[in-house]
């Protein structure tokens, strides 16, 4: 077994410093990494391009980084929950770069399958394709997307083990198994870190092999943005 | 006239049995509410997820089980979660049969525009690109006109665009609109709604052939 262990978030982040590129999963605030962001806040690192297909909320998940000021870019399909972002890109503060959320699923398992680019139908004919090639396969027109370049993909599991395995729970899952490998180094964190041998071969959702590093959390907020609920008859 | 209610009401038949289904915000995640119980449905949600169920019980709720719209869910018995690249499968590959979106235009030739307000508001248009790029069978339910009063159903899109020649079928709070190569087909009024309303509502080509039904709800 080759290990992927480490023991705490200040060694997981080992080697993350300002201009960097960074994958984060998450859809909304759930699944996000809440260990790596906040220590991403505490080590201070800035000029950052984070490719995450939301920005948080003003006081949680990404948003922290933005009241910092430590992002200088954000690649992302849907941002309306966050003033202080919104804020920054009307002022010209933070660079946005928006694309469609399945292109940015994509552009992320294309890093991590090894293909350079993909075509996808979305987008043809609007400003996203603005620039790109595009290609007519069977009479339907196709945009050219590249594959992404990151130095660090930061992920975060429901249950994991020393090799790296991981299992997700949920809509918690979204974009976490697909950033995955998809960085020269793919950082998880795990809610649980059960023993090497308990996690069912079946059950595992990515293979240790696209992970370098992994941790148990310290916290979970695991915060709700939209509680809606009905009432027992 | 139809109230929001009423547009998810009258699209809920638009639902046939044995169809996947993706909703967008708004006037579409009423939809489900209204589909009649007598046929199976699936719903699925672009954040990963198929065979979604009612809001949970107070108390019930899970930071790991929500939709799209960040809401809070529960999940049927057949449910089944993925990731993202895999829900966009379903989604590019055609495998959901009908999409059901809000819009803030349409054009007559079918281009929809519901993801940017270029200076006002920019969100970022989530999962409608994809939606809207592969979908054979795309249902936009929106108003007939905008706050200001002025048509959302046009000869052109003036806001940028999310998709083109792609909408088939539009519900609003006035009529059921289909789009055909030569403009917007009028199919049905809204319950007190005349041809002419529905005709200095509508911006684009309006083809009216006949006597046009008042809808059944």
């Amino acid at each position: 077994m080759i290990s992927k262990k480490v023991s705490n978030v200040q060694q997981a982040l080992n080697g993350v410093t300002n201009g960097m590129t960074l994958m984060l999963g998450g859809f909304g605030l759930s699944g996000i990494p809440e260990n790596a962001i906040a220590e991403l806040v505490k080590l201070g690192v800035n000029d950052l391009t984070c490719i995450s297909n939301n920005a948080g909320v003003d006081d949680f998940g990404l948003g922290l980084l933005l009241q910092k000021k430590q992002i200088k870019k954000m690649i992302s399909s849907y941002v309306g929950e966050n003033d202080e972002f919104e804020r920054q890109m009307l002022s010209g503060e933070l660079d946005v770069e928006l694309i469609p959320q399945g292109t940015l699923a994509e552009r992320c398992r294309a890093a991590q399958a090894g293909f350079p680019a993909i075509y996808t139908p979305a987008g043809y004919g609007t400003e996203v394709a603005e620039g790109k090639e595009t290609r007519a396969f069977d009479g339907k027109m196709y945009v050219l997307e590249h594959a992404f370049k990151a130095d660090f993909a930061f992920v975060k599991a429901w249950k994991g083990d020393e090799a790296g395995n991981l299992i997700f729970k949920g809509t918690a899952r979204n974009f976490n198994p697909n950033m995955c490998g998809a960085a020269k180094i793919t950082i998880a964190e795990v809610e649980e870190m059960v023993p090497l041998g308990t996690l069912d071969p079946n059950q595992i959702h990515i293979p240790g092999i696209f992970v370098q590093r992994i941790f148990k959390g310290q916290q979970y907020e695991k915060r709700i943005e939209q509680r809606t609920v009905r009432q027992k008859e | 006239m139809l109230d929001k209610t009423g547009i998810a009401k009258r699209i809920a038949k638009e639902v046939k049995d044995g169809y996947y289904v993706n909703l967008g915000i708004g006037i579409p995640t009423l939809v489900a509410n209204y589909v009649r119980n007598d046929i199976e449905v699936e719903f699925q949600s672009e954040n990963g997820v198929l065979g979604m169920g009612p809001f949970p019980f107070e108390g019930e709720e899970d930071a790991d089980v929500i939709n799209a719209g960040k809401q809070t869910i529960t999940t049927l018995p057949g449910a089944s979660f993925f990731d993202s690249a895999m829900s966009f499968s379903m989604i590019r590959g055609k495998h959901v049969d009908l999409t059901i979106l809000g819009a803030m235009e349409v054009s007559e030739q079918g281009d929809i525009a519901n993801w940017k307000i270029p200076g006002k508001m920019v969100k970022g248009m989530g999962g409608a690109m994809d939606l809207v790029a592969s979908a054979e069978n795309i249902i936009v339910a929106m108003m007939h006109t905008n706050k200001a009063g002025k048509s959302k159903l046009l000869k052109q899109c003036s806001l940028p665009l999310t998709g083109v020649g792609c909408v088939k079928k539009i519900v609003t709070n006035l009529a059921v609109i289909e789009v055909t190569n030569t403009g917007f087909k009028l199919l049905e009024r809204a319950p007190g709604v005349s041809v002419d309303d529905i005709r200095n509502a509508t911006e684009g080509t309006l083809i009216i052939e006949g006597n046009v039904p008042e809808m059944d709800i």
